[in-house]
This record gives C-alpha cells, structure tokens and sequence, in this order.
C-alpha cells in the first residue's frame, strides 16, 4: 500500500541543489500523437478506421491491413499485467538517481502489448490494470498501470508522483489573488495541501469584498505584486522566488472591446501590458529559480499555471484586444514551456471559457464560476496535464476550432456561438 | 511451406577469424572490420582483389554503410550487402552469401560482422536503434533491453518453473568454457553462489544474466568447396538454414521464437534431428533466450528447459556442449559480433580448428541467431546446420 | 539692474539667505496614480524599464526607459485639461506663456482641518480669516493648500478610498471662484492626488477647481509636498512643465525659493537643509536662534 506523504523536512541550506536530469525525451513525429493527447489529460491510441485495429507503439500505418487511416481514439486502459520488473540499474541518469523503479509489460484489452511504468500499489503479475497516460517530467507521454480500483494516497506513489504537479506540501504563489478567482483558487489549493500560499495583490487601495477573509488563513501570505511594475516583480522574485515550487499567473486585465468600439491604444496597450507583458516579466524574473529547483527533492517546482482564455485559440470580436492578448500570452507561454522543459517543470496553459465575473456579465451561459475554474485548475494539477480547457465553453469551442479554425472564425464574427 | 529449398550443394565456409576483443577502444569500426578482413584474406591464401563479395554487419560504422568501407578498403567487388540484424546477422550473412556464390553471383564472399566500443558508444547507439524503442521503451527507464528481458526471465519462471539456478548453470557452465577460450574478457571463475548474489540489475535479471559491451570483430569466408580444396583451407558444409522475422506477433510475450515455426524445415533440409548435433551455439544475451532456443529449436519441449539444464552438463566436455567458447556472456558483445560469435565458434568446432576448449568428435553444429529487440521483442532469429567438411 | 537683482538672487542662494524647498515626491512605480473607474481611459503610473545597467545590454552605462500619464506624480495642470479651457489661446504646456512659470506663493495651512476630516472642503470663509492674518491674496500668486497629505506614506492612506469613492481635502465651488474672480490667482496646489477634492464628482459644478481653473486659463498643481516647509506668503515657486506639444500637463520639479526663516529651520525632525546650505548658513540666523 502506498505510504501516505509526509512533509519533507527542511532542506539544509549548505547542500549542493540536485539538478534537473530528465527521462529520455526523444520521440518520433507520430508517437507524438501521444504526447498531444496526455496534455489534454486523455488516454488515446490510433485505431485503424478501415480494419478497427488498436496500433501501438504510435506508427504510419495500419500493422493489419497497412491503411494509412489511423485516428487517434480514447482508450479505457483496462488490461492485463503479463509480467514486471524492479529496475535496479539504468544508463539513463534521470532513473539512475531514482532507484528501485517499477516497469510492467500488460496486455491491454483493446489488444497492444505495452511497456509501463507500474504503480506500486498493482499486485504482482499475472493481474488486472487500469492504464493512464500522463507527461512524465521530460514532457512527453508515459505510460503507467494504475490498480483496478483507486486506492488510498494512491498520489503519493513516488512513480506516480514524478508525473504530476500535485500541490501537497508545496509552496504556491498565486499572483492575483483579489478576483473571484483568485481568491477560490487560494482557498483549493489550500485544501489540496498547500504549505504556503503568497496571495499576490496590486492597487492596495481597492479592497474586493471577502478580501481580507484569505489573510487569515494560516497558510496564506499576502505580497504586494503587480506585473506592469518590473521593479515590483523583481522585488518579490528576489523575496520569495528561490522557494516557489508552483506559479499560478491569475493576473489578468480584461475589457470589452474590438477594434471600432474605443478610441486610442491605451485599454489595449493596458490589456498587453498586465496580460503579455506581465507574464514576461514575471517570466524573466521567477523562472530562473524555478528552473534550478526542478529536482529540488520532494517538494520541487514543478509547475507554472497560466490563466489564459479559450479566446486565445480564435478571437471573440467583442473582447477583441483582449483576445490578442490573451493570444500572445499564449505564444509566450509556449516559449515558457520550451525553456522550463530541461528543467522538467511543467507549463498549464488553462483555456476557460468565459469566467462568470463582471468581465463577462453581458455574455450568455453557459459561463464558468470561479470555484469551478479553480477546482478545475487545481485538478489539472494533479493530474499533471498541461492544456486545460475546462467548462463547456472551452470544450465546445476547442472542439470547433480542431474541427474546422476557419469554420470557429466566422461563427464568433457572427456571435452565432 | 511444403516446397523443399534447394540444398546448398557444394558451397563452404571457412577461415574462422576473430580480432581480439578489447572493452574500450580509440579506433573506429572500420580499423576491426579492416583487422577481420586481413586476417580473412591472409588465412585463406587469397589476394585482396580476388575478393568479389563482401557481407558486413556493424552498428558503429556509420555514417558509412558496407558501399563507404569498399572505397575505404580499396575493394571492387561485383556482389555486396549489409545485414543490420544483430545476433542475427551470422546466420543471415551465411545465408545470402551462400546463394551467391551457389549462383556464381560470386566467387569469394567474406562475411564480416564487427563493432568499436567507445565510452560513449552504448548510449550513441540505443538512440539510433529503433524508432519503436526510443518512443516506447526508453522512455520508461531501462536504457537498452534489460527491461524487456527482466519481464521475459520473470515470466519464464512464474510460468515454466524455471529457477535462478537453471539459469545460473548455463552462466557457469559458459564461464568454464570461457577460461580456456584465449580471447574471452571474462577471466575469472564464477561460481553459482556468485551468480546467485550477484547485484540486482533489473529484477530477476542480476550482473552476470548480462552482457559487456566490447570492440572487437568475427569473421569467415564462402566458397565453393572446389576453392577451399584446392587452397586447402579446412571447411563446413552448409546442411541447411533458416531465417524468420517478426514471428508470432500476437503472443503477448515472447515465450517462443521463430525457430518453433521453422525448425522442422531447418532438420528436414538437414536431413537430421537434434539428438544428431554434437555442439550447440545459441545466442545468448540473457540465459533465458539460450533456454527458449533449446526448447525451441527442439533439443527438449516448450517449458521442459528446466528439467533439461538440470539433467544435461553444458561444458565443452559435457553431456550437451553449449557456446563452447564462453558465449556473449563470458567473452563479452562486440556489437553485431555477436551475432557471429556463435557461429564462428561452431565453424572453428566442426572443422577441428577450436581456439579453446575442443568437443571431440565434433560432426555437425548447430549455430542460432537472434536479435534486435525492436520495441518488446526480438524480431529475427535465424539457425544454420554445419557438417564437418574435409577435415573428418 | 536686472543683472544686479541676479547675481543677488545667486549670491543669497550661494550664501544662505534664500534657500530651495523641493516641493516634488519622488517619481517610483509604487507612487499612488489617480484611479478613474474602470470604464474610462486610465492614466499610467509611472513605469520603468532598465535598457541597460553596464552589463550586455550596454557595458559602460545605465539608461532606463519611463513611461507615465501626464498627470502621474508631482505634477502640472494645464488649461487645456479641463473640457472647459479646451478652446482658450495658449493653454497647453508647450503654449503657455513661460512667465507662468515663475510665480510667487500663498500657502494655506489647512493640516488640522484635514487631519480632522478627510472631505474637509476650503471655503470662503477660510481663505478670509487666512487674509485677515496674512494679508491680501495677491493676483498671479499660487495658492497652496497645505493639508499635510504628503505625509501619508502609505499609498492606501494616500489615496484614501472606501466604497463611496476617494476622500481627500479640497476647495469648494464658491472657494475657486473666489479665487478665480476675486483675486486672479495664477492657480492652485494640492498635496493631495487632485487638486479638487476626492468627493468633488459631488459638487456644483462636479470638479469646481478643475472646472474655474482651467476654464479661466489658471493651472494646477498636485502630489506636492513639503508644504509645511513654506512660510504663509513670501515663497516664490518655480514650476515650468515639459514642453509637450499639446501637452495637458506633465510630471515637473517644483522648488520654491524660500528665506532662510522658513519654519523647518526651527523645527525638529523635519527635511534637514543639505549639508552644503548648512556650511554656507550666515552669522546671522545662528544669533536668530538665540
């Protein structure tokens, strides 16, 4: 049975800090398919569309009937173990520093045989698994045999665990923790374990109600930030930056506007300035530490969360500049996600939909509440996916825009969605 | 499948050679092919341009492939291949090599298999080894085959009552042998309580269920029987081959090889049984693969190798001499040379020319490849029957 | 004669007889920035990028790039701010005659009124009784009212808002227009983020100092501080904003010119003269002391 987590002690500030090795991290283009869907949080595997055939590993062609015709299908994952293995030795430093480590061969019921990773708590072969595909820390798909049915602190699996960004007993910043959501978020990833929660708050003289309810949590530490002032960024980077084990970028600023509606650059430039411009400078001055603590023991960083919008994938005319830049914040996160990798650390892109806050008041349910979006985002968390489009919306627009881009474009021009 | 293959009538290997094997070294696979080739050349009286064919196997030549090494070499030859098959590859090469020369594509084929060994080159390798590997199997830690292997060994023993001794009698018996071979790595003694306590590797795999890694090269020479004998050069007759890929997909472990599938054609064209070979060489990268190749090429049932390790002594001097110089596991794995270890050996064995320990009154031998574990499973096997030629 | 009354300016300076009072906070990104409400254009606080601090981006020099509102700071209201002085002649920074620019100085103590009531509003009645002790209003002067808002430090205190809006001292409707038709002030100057009061939405007109001022060509002063170091009447102000084209105001240094028996001189604890002043102090104000 899998031991329960305990809080880490101390880190004893004299010793070297382990470096980030990571597992092999080379794939080709089509099992990459994999990787697309472990991001979503998915399990899929090709099936051949002309012979019905479940291929894996990911290939170019039917291993049947040679169709090229292979879609990319949810799977349940239910198998069996048909062998295991303790790893006690590997060439590869990421598994080297990480020894003993538990490797299954199982026979799925969909037909592949796969390689994975096996949780500790799966009984000795011959016995029934349930698969799940996740990222492993070097970003790509892995897979890992769960038991059948849950069990308990089944998270804690040190295997398990090197895949997610799971908030227990790590310390969290959370940049905007004023909005609606922010303050949810605060509060879930408080419930979720959290050791210590810095609530980032700007423009102190504006106090929403409830505010002062979060600074009386034990774990929670109210820190001055504001992203359009790099002085101030720097300032708190320098602060609490070497102790950050996750970064939620809640700051957002949002107004109603296309291109015809208002006059001048300035709600725009101050869209760009807090929602683009605020995660570079919150980038260039956090993301260095976060980097070096990538492997930093049990309570590593491992994840930064940015709170995009579905409006980033294809704009929303009538919040038009603020879709740009929610869209270039989503380029940037990209060239976050790219230089955070060697370090194992995981960027979540979150998609929502329109949040039910006074930025989207005139617009039609559904919306998504904060506390939602908040459980949603602590879930992602959790299960270490990194493209997150929760609530309807962000599901039903995801699923136009992969369908048909073109198609989404000009149903938002015509607000006919 | 019913249709009889063409015997190999009068076509010969000869001139065994090997190039010391060495755990690390500065040269390129080019200098061990180049060594083979000399020695290859220089055994058999031959003169560099009478080589007409040239058969390579190697993992560390590239960017150069077999074309790159003739232009290295200095060889024009009418007839070329490159057999990228692992533990396969002796077995492949003889194959290819004979029918060329049956057909008179060639005269004079030398087969070379042959590796350097650089402190990087295991590494370099695995991530150029198969596209299946690197996407599903890497990934998840074990750095090469072990892991596939571990899952092989712990299912053999779950499912064929097979112990770690079983499999540790093989790994002693083939260190015995390695002793009095003069170019194995392996040179101390090894005992079972050894191989027993030996560290975990990936368990139930433990140190010495695994190979090392080594430069080195292995080589030998097809002709027509009318050419060595009128060089004079000790020979094997060809009795009969066979070659698989891919066999038995839908097994959900490989518990069987595709010797099971082919190995009454291979006797049948032989025109003998098992009982018949005198000295046996499998491929050996872990024990339990030699174990599935004696079951499979029907020197005992499916699950009854236990039993048969058990009964039978597997020295040189044994009831059943196996990998007679040491095999992989005590003379170390020169990358495809390996895959013409076992052969050599089983060559140099039936035409009375053993570097090591010798079986008397070697006739006929048996010489299994297998290799290049794709993803979960190795893909080729292959076997090649040998006679005693004009040495008997 | 007009070279004569210069280098007596510069030798009282040099000398100790007149000194400068820097009436300007200090420009930082953590300097609080008028709030509108969120639907309207906002003005920026002030920002400031590094472009290089002798390192790759510049190995012998350090340079920074600023960005702000006009009205971000210690600044300058000019005529052309207010809807109401949009059309007179020279009402822009870049326009307004630079004899502005040099003014003399009325400052009204009003820091016990404020420190009672943050929506303590200037009548006419105060500016009377001020006269009664102090004299006449002169015209072209400055007045200055002086609440002692720049020693709210803290920027929540500073911009003083609660749910009903922004509370900070300012003059009433009838006040400005004392002022403006009375005695032809050349403007007003706050310590507080608007020269108008923080509830002025409220009054009749809404933003009367604004409304008056500006609509009669007058100018603003805000975020000013160190009020409390001006004598009542005597101070003469130099306040000359950037010379924006069409510019509606601008960040600025404002100093005042003030004789040496300025109050701070006598008070503990207050903005210390430098210390190159205090070596050039006179004789004559050590004996004052006595």
């Amino acid at each position: 049975m899998t031991r329960p987590l305990v809080r880490p002690p101390r880190k004893n500030p004299v010793l070297r800090t382990r470096l980030p090795n990571l597992p092999p991290g080379m794939r080709s283009r089509v099992a990459l398919g994999l990787t697309a869907a472990a991001a979503r949080g998915r399990f899929e595997l090709q099936v051949c569309r002309d012979c019905g055939t479940v291929q894996y590993p990911p290939r170019e062609a039917c291993r049947v009937c040679l169709s090229h015709r292979l879609d990319w299908r949810a799977q349940d994952g239910a198998g069996e173990l048909v062998s295991e293995t303790l790893l006690h030795h590997s060439n590869e430093l990421f598994y080297r520093e990480r020894m003993p480590w538990r490797l299954g061969l199982i026979k799925l019921d969909c037909g592949p045989l796969i390689v994975a990773h096996l949780h500790g708590d799966c009984a000795a072969a011959p016995t029934r698994v349930r698969v799940s595909l996740h990222l492993d820390r070097a970003g790509q798909a892995a897979l890992v045999a769960l038991p059948k049915k849950d069990t308990p602190n089944m998270a804690d699996d040190r295997q398990l665990r090197e895949m997610t960004c799971d908030p227990k007993f790590r310390k969290i910043l959370i940049t905007d923790a004023k909005t609606p959501l922010g303050q949810s978020l605060v509060e879930a990833v408080v419930a979720a374990g959290a050791d210590l929660v810095w609530a980032g708050h700007a423009e102190p003289w504006k106090k929403p109600p409830d505010f002062d309810r979060l600074a009386s949590i034990p774990q929670v530490s109210l820190v001055p930030l504001d992203l359009t002032n790099s002085r101030a960024v720097k300032d708190l980077a320098g602060e609490i930056g070497g102790r950050v084990d996750i970064l939620i970028n809640t700051a957002d600023y949002h107004r109603n506007f296309g291109i015809a509606a208002r006059d001048g650059v300035e709600t725009a430039r101050a869209e760009m300035d807090m929602n683009y411009f605020g995660l570079l400078r919150l980038a260039q001055e956090f993301a260095p530490a976060i980097r070096a603590r990538g492997a930093d023991g049990q309570s590593s960083a491992v994840a930064w969360v940015n709170l995009l919008s579905v409006f980033a994938l294809s704009n929303f005319p009538p919040h038009g500049t603020y879709s740009a830049s929610k869209a270039a914040a989503l380029s940037l996160a990209q060239c976050l996600r790219a230089e955070l990798s060697p370090a194992g650390v995981r960027v979540i892109n979150v998609f929502p939909g329109p949040i039910d806050d006074e930025w989207s008041q005139t617009l039609p349910p559904p919306k998504i509440a904060p506390a939602r979006l908040a459980a949603d985002i602590v879930a992602a968390l959790r299960s270490g996916a990194e493209d997150v489009f929760p609530g309807d919306i962000a599901e039903d627009w995801l699923a136009r825009w992969r369908d048909n881009p073109k198609a989404l474009e000009r149903e938002l021009a015509a607000q006919q969605i | 499948m019913s249709r009889a293959r063409a015997a190999y009538d009068d076509v010969v290997v000869t001139c065994p050679v090997t190039v010391p094997y060495v755990r690390y070294s500065i040269r390129g696979a080019h200098w061990f092919l180049a060594g083979a080739l000399a020695q290859l050349l220089k055994t058999a009286g031959l003169a560099k341009d009478k080589l007409d064919g040239l058969c390579i196997s190697s993992f560390t030549l590239a960017p150069d492939s077999a074309v790159g090494l003739t232009q290295h070499l200095g060889l024009t030859l009418r007839w070329l291949d490159h057999i990228p098959m692992g533990g396969a590859c002796g077995v492949v090469a003889l194959r290819r090599a004979a029918r060329a020369v049956q057909a008179g594509d060639a005269d004079a084929v030398a087969c070379i298999a042959g590796d350097t060994n650089h402190t990087n080159s295991f590494r370099l390798n695995l991530a150029t080894f198969s596209q299946f590997a690197r996407d599903a199997v890497y990934p998840y830690g074990s750095g090469g085959a072990n892991a596939s292997f571990a899952f092989l060994t712990a299912y053999y023993m779950r499912t064929y009552g097979v112990t770690r001794e079983d499999f540790g009698k093989i790994c002693v018996a083939q260190r015995a042998n390695a002793l009095k071979f003069p170019l194995a790595l392996m040179k101390k003694p090894l005992t079972l309580a050894e191989y027993l306590d030996a560290r975990t590797i990936a368990d139930p795999l433990r140190l010495y269920d695994c190979v090392m890694p080594c430069a080195g090269a292995d080589a030998f020479l097809v002709l027509r029987r009318s050419e060595a004998e009128r060089r004079g050069l000790p020979y094997a007759r060809i009795l009969a081959t066979i070659e698989r890929h891919n066999a038995f997909p839908d097994d959900a472990i490989q518990y069987r090889g595709g010797w099971a599938l082919d190995r009454d054609e291979l006797y049948a064209q032989a025109g003998v049984g098992p009982e018949d070979i005198d000295v046996l060489s499998t491929y050996d990268d872990y024990p339990v693969i030699t174990l599935m190749q004696i079951e499979d090429l029907g020197f005992c049932n499916k699950g009854e190798g236990a039993d048969f390790v058990r009964r039978e002594t597997l020295t040189a001097d044994g009831s059943f001499p196996l990998n007679t110089s040491g095999g992989q596991l005590s003379v170390g794995q020169a990358g495809a040379a390996g895959g013409f270890l076992g052969l050599v050996e089983v060559i140099r064995q039936v035409t009375g020319q053993p570097l090591g320990a010798k079986v008397a009154d070697a006739r006929l031998g048996l010489a299994s490849g297998f290799g290049m574990i794709n993803y979960d499973r190795g893909l080729c096997s292959g076997a090649a029957i040998l006679a005693a030629g004009n040495q008997r | 004669m007009s070279e004569h009354l210069l280098s007596q300016l510069i030798g009282a300076l040099a000398g100790g007889q007149l000194r400068i009072v820097d009436l300007t906070q200090t420009l930082s990104p953590d300097f609080p920035q008028i709030v509108l409400p969120p639907e309207m254009g906002q003005a920026w606080p002030f920002r400031i990028e590094e472009a290089s601090r002798y390192d790759a981006r510049g190995p012998g020099w350090y340079w920074n790039n600023f960005s702000c509102s006009e009205h971000t700071g210690t600044h300058f209201d000019a005529p052309i701010h207010w809807i109401s002085g949009r059309h007179l002649p020279d009402n822009s920074t870049d326009t307004i005659p630079v004899q502005n620019f040099v003014a003399p100085a009325c400052v009204l103590d009003c820091s016990r009124e404020s420190a009672a009531d943050a929506d303590f509003l200037l009548t006419v009645g105060f500016l009377k009784n001020w006269e009664r002790r102090h004299g006449r209003i002169p015209p072209g002067s400055w007045v200055l009212m002086r609440t002692d808002w720049s020693k709210r430090t803290d920027p929540v205190a500073y911009q003083n808002i609660d749910e009903t809006g922004q509370h900070t001292p300012g003059p009433d409707s009838e006040a400005v227009q004392f002022l403006v038709d009375e005695r032809q002030v050349l403007g007003f100057g706050s310590e507080a983020i608007g020269t108008d009061a923080g509830q002025a939405f409220h009054l009749k007109p809404p933003y009367p100092c604004h409304y008056f001022m500006h609509g009669s060509g007058r100018l603003g002063l805000q975020c000013l501080t160190n009020l409390d170091l001006l004598p009542p009447t005597g101070a003469v102000i130099i306040a000359a904003p950037l010379k924006i084209k069409e510019g509606s105001g601008s960040p600025l240094r404002v100093l005042a010119l003030v004789p040496d028996v300025s109050l701070a001189a006598k008070r503990g604890g207050e903005k210390r003269p430098s210390r190159m002043s205090r070596k050039r102090r006179p004789a004559s104000a050590k004996k004052k002391r006595r």
